[in-house]
């Protein structure tokens, strides 16, 4: 832990151009510089950002930022990193922007990718192949590893699962620089713990995600997308729960209520050629008049809401999923809150934006009384709007196993200075 | 029995009641090993708790007194991953087999550990719903079980293994604590402990209930089998298949000698003269089905198939499927014993391995049966030999020590789906580092700091591998691979 005495050294140091802290965190060959405040991370401003080129140099950076007792925290193109609490300190951001390795093995339809791959990138690399990592992307300029990090996946969820089923290895960083590896590049595999399980939607407080192994699907030859809106919630569940029963295999049943708009629901149907007039014409008919279209809507999957209002996410169980949307609207309603629904219908997994202009007590309030109504599920924070957490929301909740998430994290960073404080229970 | 758990027994006896704690000797025998029978220890004392609570009474009696605890399902696990303790306890459960709950509104079920797998299916199938990873132990290997191994089957090519379907747990810690995880809506808050419990193999608690999913059953479903004259040939089939895109339910394949085995045992009826065959399974909405079937028929023909059939019924895909699942029993009627081996190469590297396999067994003199899952590269060889021949027993294992070898050659792993146990805890240090084995052991002892979860199982110790545990001294395992140079 570094001393009063300490950073007063390295102030000086720094003005003289020769901050021996600074000297340090590039032995391994990170690019060092000195802070802006547009490194700030959720208002709290480091003092060094660090980009490794490669894995090696980011085990070297972690390793100086720890014996300095560095607050250190992973930032990708930075779509995410004011997710969760701020952190309790803050000296060092992580950039993983140069750790953007593509290795795409076709053949066995797996890719090892760099955490600073935008995801956009991954997807254009993988199309030529005529593969795809089966995750839409919810937040535009995201990387790889600021999705695995938040663990943040979109619509297709619901056919091919979340971001975590879809990783078959990683490689971190540990808070101590040790280098890390757990799964492997073959889809099937069962030696040892699933380490990327963990740091799965952990927002960087277990490790620096270096590089992660995903499967892949082949790219289908062919989409529709079947769409119908009501004014109604009910409707919408009956439309939900037919399309479920249904054989009709869909990829995704996505729910998108903006704040002015009806209820629409989205069905992605995804296949073979030949097969997919059929199919879409069978849903069209569940949904009464829809329309179908070869294209996904603009938008597709993208969380709802501007960047700084409140985000929540509702999971809960799915045969209740539109009943949930209408009580969050109702609530908010009531107190004049226009608020955006969107999310997987198939999955259950709601996102929902509340304005940043609202007033952040009763923003607050909202959230809170509807985590109260959800009787199996739970509703998280992911980001909160300027002056709500000052209300003193609970951004997780009643988290079961936190004492199990303590030891965890006590063991992988016993000094707590990976992301302090970012995580559920002060982790 | 040692000292310390005799004192146990009437403590036991409240927690689980009289007839819920087995002393007798010849009784606790029926328990020394699980599905790898050469790994055997007689439990110290073993207990068929009924309820969540009992399991945790009898977990805090063991933490409050140091005493290893051993959980265990149907006892089919391939590792000796249920391998008892004779100082320990042994927590069956067997006693737990209530299906608590098919709901189909939410596509879940919630069942009680000791549910057999297929059961879960039975109960959904009249709803028109099952329960998608379908071992091929099902008819009685446990959820819990499945769980533990994070098990997988046939189908989990397309459908994913035990850890895709898990939504909810309850787990009693190795402290005797309960912890209900996650439940019917998805991704439960904070880190992903339901995904780190699957594939924990006993070592990080037991869990008591279990949520999963269940899937619509799929409107149509086609198999075929193709037979080829040699296994090249079936490897470009499936090579074929996947790279145009398609996406089977299963993809199975058998050589010569499994077939025979499989014949002679079965009489499957496979095309004579087959030096592999493949079982190709497609699911799905009929349109597609039929698509994709005709494709995969013409790929298949095209890589020098001589022989597709089609089962137009259940009745006959169920024929075909007969010669496949009975393969493993089958080797019986053609070798006196044989050691089954689980591992996994990438699937572009199947040729490959099995031509070295085929090299392997020339040169040795043993016989190797290959029946495996093609489309994702886990290999099952079976590794024949003559339990009455002197040393014949440690050539065999040899032959498939080498084979693993193989798998690690070529960057595939040590086990795809029978987990590492007893059996393989010695062969992890060639899989991964040194760091990424003591971060393994960081976990563990998050769960279980005093060490008393299924103890000396999944990671290495010294006392079961050695002093050093075969530990790869210098370069991490990913460097030396070229790997780590990546970025
Ligand atoms: C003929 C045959 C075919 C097989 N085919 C397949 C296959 O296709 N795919 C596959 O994946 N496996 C297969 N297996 C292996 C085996 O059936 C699976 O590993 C199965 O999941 C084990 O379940 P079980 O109930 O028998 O567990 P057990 O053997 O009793 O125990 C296995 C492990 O789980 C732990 N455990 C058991 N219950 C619990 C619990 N409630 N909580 C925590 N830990 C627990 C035990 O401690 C042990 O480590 C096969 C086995 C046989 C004999």
């Amino acid at each position: 832990m570094s001393t009063e005495g300490d950073s007063r050294e390295q102030g000086e140091h720094a003005r003289a151009g020769n901050d021996p802290v600074m000297a340090d965190l590039g032995v391994g060959g990170s690019a060092v510089r000195a802070a802006a405040p547009g490194d700030a991370v959720a208002g709290i401003a480091p003092r060094y950002v660090a980009t490794p080129p490669d894995l090696r140099a980011a085990s070297s950076l972690l390793a100086a930022a720890a014996r300095h007792g560095l607050a250190t925290v992973p930032r990708g193109h930075g779509s995410t990193v004011g997710w969760g609490r701020p952190p309790r300190r803050c000296d060092l951001v992580v950039d993983t922007t140069l750790l953007t390795t593509i290795e795409h093995t076709a053949g066995d339809l797996i890719v090892q990718v760099g955490a600073g791959t935008p995801m956009a990138d991954l997807d254009a690399a993988l199309a030529g192949a005529g593969q795809r990592l089966s995750v839409d992307p919810v937040v535009p300029g995201s990387t790889v590893g600021g999705v695995v990090a938040t663990g943040l996946c979109g619509p297709r969820r619901m056919l091919h699962g979340t971001v975590r089923d879809l990783i078959i290895g990683m490689t971190t960083v540990r808070a101590d620089g040790a280098i890390v590896s757990s799964g492997g590049r073959v889809v099937k595999n069962v030696a040892g713990y699933d380490l990327g399980k963990l740091h799965t939607g952990a927002l960087g407080t277990l490790g620096l995600i270096a590089s992660v192994t995903f499967r892949l699907h082949p790219l289908p030859p062919a989409l529709r997308v079947i769409s119908a809106a009501t004014g109604d919630a009910a409707t919408a569940a009956a439309w939900r729960a037919s399309v479920l029963r249904s054989t009709t295999a869909p990829a995704a049943v996505e729910l998108d209520w903006s704040a002015e708009g009806p209820l629409s629901l989205h069905v992605l149907l995804e296949g073979a050629e030949g097969g997919i007039e059929a199919r879409a014409a069978e849903v069209a008919g569940l949904l009464g008049a829809a329309d179908t279209a070869a294209e996904l809507p603009p938008d597709w999957g993208m969380l709802p809401g501007a960047p700084d209002d409140t985000l929540l996410k509702i999971a809960v169980a799915p045969g209740r999923v539109t009943e949930t949307a209408a009580s969050l609207r109702t609530a908010a309603e009531a107190v004049g809150i226009p608020v955006s629904i969107r999310g997987s219908a198939g999955a259950g997994v709601l996102y929902a934006a509340l304005p940043a202009a609202a007033d952040a007590g009763t923003a607050a309030d909202t959230v809170t009384g509807l985590r109260h109504s959800i009787t199996e599920g739970a509703l998280t924070v992911l980001r909160a709007a300027p002056g709500v957490l000052e209300q003193g929301l609970d951004l997780w909740g009643e988290v079961p196993g936190l004492p199990l998430m303590r030891a965890i994290k006590d063991r992988f960073d016993p000094d707590r200075i990976l992301s302090p404080g970012r995580f559920a229970g002060g982790i | 029995m040692p000292e310390p758990l005799l004192a146990l027994v009437p403590r036991l006896r409240d927690i689980c009641g009289g007839d819920g704690v087995i002393t007798d000797t010849a009784r606790r025998r029926t328990y020394e090993s699980d599905g790898l029978t050469y790994h055997a220890a007689l439990p110290g004392v073993v207990v068929l708790p009924t309820t969540t609570e009992q399991v945790a009474a009898v977990v805090r009696l063991c933490a409050d007194h140091g005493v290893p605890f051993v959980p265990r399902g149907a006892g089919t696990g391939l590792s000796a991953g249920a391998l008892p303790r004779t100082d320990g306890v042994l927590i069956v459960t067997s006693r737990m087999r209530r299906i608590l709950e098919i709901d189909i509104e939410n596509e879940r079920a919630v069942v009680e550990p000791g549910v057999a797998n297929l059961d879960i299916t039975k109960a959904a199938a009249p709803r028109g719903y099952y329960y998608a990873p379908d071992p091929s132990s099902q008819q009685v290997c446990s959820v819990g079980g499945n769980i533990a191994e994070n098990s997988g089957g046939a189908h989990c090519l397309k459908y994913g293994f035990t850890v895709n379907h898990v939504l909810g747990l309850v787990v009693v810690t190795p402290q005797g604590e309960i912890v209900r995880l996650g439940g019917k809506a998805a991704d439960a808050p904070g880190y992903d402990l339901i995904g780190t419990f699957v594939g924990s193999e006993g070592t990080l608690g037991i869990a008591t209930e279990i949520t999963v999913r269940l899937l619509r059953s799929p409107q149509k479903v086609r198999t075929m089998l193709a037979a080829f004259e040699t296994m090249d040939a079936g490897g470009a089939a499936v090579s074929a298949i996947i790279g145009a895109g398609v996406l089977p339910a299963a993809i199975e394949m058998m050589d010569a000698l499994s077939i025979e085995a499989a014949e002679s045992a079965v009489a499957c009826g496979y095309p004579p003269g087959a030096g592999a065959v493949l079982i190709v399974e497609l699911d799905g909405p009929a349109a597609d089905v039929d698509a994709q079937f005709d494709a995969v028929t013409a790929l298949c023909r095209a890589s020098g198939a001589f022989e597709i059939r089609t089962a137009s019924d259940a009745a006959e895909r169920a024929r075909i499927w007969k010669g496949r699942k009975s393969a493993f029993a089958a080797v019986g009627r053609i070798s006196p014993a044989y050691i089954v081996q689980d591992g996994v190469v990438p699937r572009t590297a199947l040729p490959e391995v099995l031509r070295r396999i085929a090299e392997l067994s020339a040169r040795s003199g043993i016989r190797v049966a290959n029946v495996f899952h093609a489309g994702d590269g886990n290999l099952h060889p079976l590794v024949l030999f003559d339990d009455t021949e002197p040393g014949a027993g440690e050539r065999a294992a040899q032959v498939s020590g080498a084979i693993l070898d193989l798998c690690i050659e070529h960057g595939g792993s040590i086990t795809g789906e029978h987990g590492v146990g007893v059996d393989k805890a010695c062969q992890m240090p060639r899989m991964f580092g040194p760091d990424d084995l003591q971060t393994m052991d960081l976990l563990r002892s998050a769960f279980d700091p005093d060490g008393i979860a299924n103890p000396e199982k999944l990671l290495p110790t010294p006392r079961l591998c050695g002093e050093r545990p075969g530990v790869r001294k210098g370069e991490h395992p990913l460097v030396a691979e070229g790997a780590a140079e990546l970025f």
